[in-house]
């Protein structure tokens, strides 16, 4: 049986107290990629009761992804926008989710973000990264971004880190292990690094911007 | 001297965009900032480099 709204939030205000509460509750949130980062980043957020996350992939899940992304094999074939959505819903049933299936370009991505508060780069290639990076960072001044380089193979976990780059941009990762170097991809490495960034996502929330 | 991803260059008076064609990054993998500020990918031939600038370079690499 699914909470009433009022028992869900009374049970996150016993654990976060009521005044962070409030700030994760009003803020809008963007992820980027639904893949290994943003699958997990986005259920982090949805526990900590982010009121509302804007959810952009244009992709379907697929057999392969199941190694390290948040979906099921019953979800194989379906849009990670719509297998995502299902998931959240599982978790937290009182999140506002806005999807989009669709790919993040220099076109669309004002469009897409403009409501967001902070906006979480969850993609794969390397200069889709960097593209979302320079447009976000030039057009969108007033947002925070948390983006993502370096969580590919068995290096050790201790690696993955968290620095401000600029006021408004945070980086996790690594900063070298290139998946197409490496080879590889493995759920715990990238769940650490999806973690490092769903927990800056919050302490920007918390007022929190020391690294 | 610039300080460059930490290390002292002496490189004051190029572009950024002369700069990076003497080093290995790939110019479309990249973000730059400058003493704080990101710098608009359109203007990396016309931001001269300046003694005591602090700059880094972040080259992003693949995996998500």
């Amino acid at each position: 049986m699914i909470p009433t709204k009022e028992a869900w939030n009374q049970a996150l205000t016993k654990r976060q107290g009521a005044a962070l509460q409030k700030k994760f509750s009003s803020a809008t949130v963007a992820i980027c990629g639904l893949g290994g980062l943003g699958s997990d980043i986005a259920i982090a957020l949805a526990r900590a009761g982010i009121g509302k996350m804007i959810l952009i992939d244009f992709d379907k899940v697929d057999l392969s992804n199941l190694h390290r992304q948040q979906y099921k094999v019953s979800q194989i074939g379906k849009y990670k926008t719509d297998a995502l959505r299902e998931n959240l819903l599982e978790i937290s049933p009182y999140v506002t989710l806005e999807t989009h299936t669709t790919r993040v370009t220099e076109e669309n991505a004002v469009r897409l973000l403009r409501s967001s508060d902070i906006i979480c780069e969850a993609l794969d290639d390397a200069e889709a990264k960097a593209m979302l990076t320079n447009l976000v960072l030039e057009t969108m001044p007033d947002k925070f971004l948390v983006a993502a380089s370096g969580m590919a193979g068995f290096g050790s976990a201790n690696r993955i880190q968290t620095r401000s780059v600029t006021k408004r941009f945070y980086l996790c990762g690594d900063g070298e292990s290139d998946v197409e170097a490496v080879g590889s991809l493995v759920s715990s490495r990238v769940m650490l690094c999806a973690a490092h960034q769903a927990h800056t996502v919050l302490r920007i929330l918390a007022g929190r911007f020391e690294t | 001297m610039v300080k460059i991803n930490g290390e002292e260059r002496n490189v004051a008076g190029k572009t950024l965009a002369e700069y990076l064609a003497t080093t290995s990054y790939d110019p479309k993998r990249i973000a730059v900032e400058r003493n704080g500020e990101i710098v608009p990918k359109a203007q990396y031939g016309e931001t001269i480099l300046t003694d005591g600038d602090s700059i880094e370079i972040v080259s992003f690499v693949g995996g998500g």
